[in-house]
């Protein structure tokens, strides 16, 4: 089998790949390659047709489509190699990357790789939901997909579970189109998805959001007929006596994003259990000398903006480490304390001044977040209000830190 | 009378405290920025979305092309421009940025095609 020397190779053409792509070529790494297992480059944004992107990045409001052309045509001007419809099957610790396509199968080695493979949903498996197994159960992005790509409506009485971004628009996009959405249930008592969402595509249209309620039956032989709905207790556990029946022929799951990374695990990525993604140093590079991650592969964002910007910091780790010759030489672990769900990097070396990002536990106003070494605060950031479906980023200088003991992040 | 909005210009989604009075603003607190005032007014006196929805494509690689509006329309005109939008075809290849349908319902705004799609490949 012939293998192709290539400086970097980039698995994934999404929103973190595209960025990820400009923005080392523009650093003078021009030998690239980005594999892209669909037809299109785009990732996830050639589905979100809503608008809304863009608005951190580019001061306007775009649709995910438009937001994708951005970085598509600058990929395109800058003549960087991309081969779609190829799938990667296998990346190895020492940077071979194995693809099929329908005209077979490819082999690259790299100097470096950028995992940008983004997340996938969770789905009624892993929240093992009792009742039958009908049709008409889908997750918000697989009914977003058969309705904007492929033409396909999923159903007409809709009931969907969760309250996570791609729900929320999902429950006005099938409103749209004509479907009666008789409610959002969340088993939170805050919703998932960010505030502007819970507005204007479920108050706007007069849809019900219920918190602290989850399914706890689906009914139905071959297509769903109707779902049980029950109150859940401060401990999520359903409250005996609180359930009520909604008849419907489709249920739509909004419950959660999962990083992909298969592909990361056979590389010897570490993982780290509370984003799924890997861990990582200040310049994006994983436990792997020479793969990088960057976007959702990484941790599940909130904006698409942010997603760029993250590509972009991992393609001067990258420049560094082909360059430089730069090798993780982390000896600051940081650790997420009291409130927060994580938060990366995962270390911190001596070299890459690091971005924190991080998520709190639950909904707060006045919120302090603390980066503490010992007993010094190194930085306090003061937040009118912190949300869990929110991002949160803090930047630290390295001069700041003291020693070599661990950081711990935390809500005051 | 005190109104409680949640603006949606941008992801932050301030939570706005209006105090109003006859269709004017006298005191609002929470925006983080002056689009709050302007997202006020408007939600006030007569809200208004934009909606992204798809055309059909003939001969296209997609059956679809997404479109939105040039700008946002009155709240209560959504379905009517559903409908409006779900009578119009158009023919592969379309450009992203290309009108579909030009001053819709005359309304001012223009169906703009966000995405391309190619002909068919034969």
């Amino acid at each position: 089998m012939n293998e192709i020397q290539k400086q970097v190779v980039i698995v994934g053409g999404g929103p973190a790949g595209l960025a990820a792509a400009v923005a080392l070529y523009d650093l003078g790494i021009k030998d690239l390659l980005i594999v892209e297992r669909e037809k299109n480059l785009g990732g996830i944004l050639r589905q979100c047709i809503h608008d809304g992107f863009g608005l951190t990045r580019f001061n306007e409001s775009l649709s995910g489509p438009e937001y994708a052309k951005r970085f598509i045509d600058e990929v395109k001007n800058r003549n960087i190699p991309v081969i779609t419809e190829t799938t990667v099957l296998e990346i190895t610790k020492d940077h071979v990357v194995r693809a099929a396509s329908r005209h077979g199968l490819h082999t690259w080695r790299a100097d470096a790789i950028v995992l940008s493979m983004g997340c996938r949903e969770r789905t009624r498996g892993a929240l093992q939901i009792p009742g039958e197994r009908p049709a008409g159960v889908y997750t918000a992005g697989v009914a977003q997909s058969y309705i904007n790509l492929y033409n396909t409506m999923v159903g007409k009485a809709v009931v969907i579970l969760g309250s996570g971004d791609i729900g929320l628009i999902m429950a006005r996009r099938l409103t749209l189109e004509g479907a009666k959405v008789l409610g959002v249930f969340e088993i939170l008592p805050y919703p998932s998805g960010l505030e502007r969402n819970v507005e204007q595509c479920l108050n706007d249209f007069g849809i019900p959001l219920y918190l602290s309620h989850t399914v706890t039956k689906i009914h139905g032989g071959h297509r769903i007929q109707g779902v049980t709905v029950s109150r859940v207790d401060y401990n999520r556990k359903p409250i005996p006596g609180s359930d009520t029946y909604y008849p419907c022929d489709t249920l739509v799951l909004s419950v959660g994003l999962i990083p992909e990374n298969e592909l990361s695990k056979m590389a010897g990525v570490e993982l780290d259990i509370r984003t799924s993604g890997p861990v990582v140093d200040a310049s994006y590079q994983t436990s792997t000398p020479g793969i990088f991650a960057a976007g959702n592969v990484l941790h599940v964002h909130d904006l698409v903006d942010y997603v760029s910007l993250e590509a972009e910091r991992l393609a001067k780790g990258v420049m560094d480490y082909l360059v430089h010759s730069y090798v993780d030489d982390s000896n600051v672990k940081v650790i997420a304390g009291k409130g927060i769900t994580y938060v990366l990097p995962q270390h911190i070396g001596k070299k890459h001044a690091p971005l924190l990002s991080m998520r709190v536990k639950c909904p707060g106003e006045n919120v302090q977040i603390v980066v503490q070494q010992g007993e010094e605060v190194l930085v306090s950031v003061e937040f009118d209000e912190a949300l869990p479906a929110e991002m949160i980023q803090i930047p630290l200088e390295l001069d700041k830190i003291q020693n070599n003991n661990p950081l711990e992040v935390f809500v005051r | 009378m005190m109104k409680r909005m949640t603006c949606i210009l941008c992801p932050n989604g301030c939570k706005l405290k209006v105090e109003v009075s006859d269709k004017e603003i006298l005191s609002l607190v929470g925006a983080k920025c002056p689009k709050g005032q302007k997202f006020a007014h408007q939600e006030i006196n007569n809200p208004h979305r934009n909606i992204a929805t798809s055309v059909l494509v003939n001969g296209g690689e997609l059956p679809l092309v997404s479109v939105r509006l040039t700008a946002p329309i009155p709240k209560n005109r959504i379905f009517d421009m559903m409908e409006e939008i779900k009578k119009t075809q158009c023919d592969a290849p379309v450009k992203s940025g290309q009108i579909l349908i030009k001053n819709a319902l005359d309304l001012g705004v223009d169906v703009v095609c966000t995405k391309e799609v190619e002909q068919e490949a034969r």
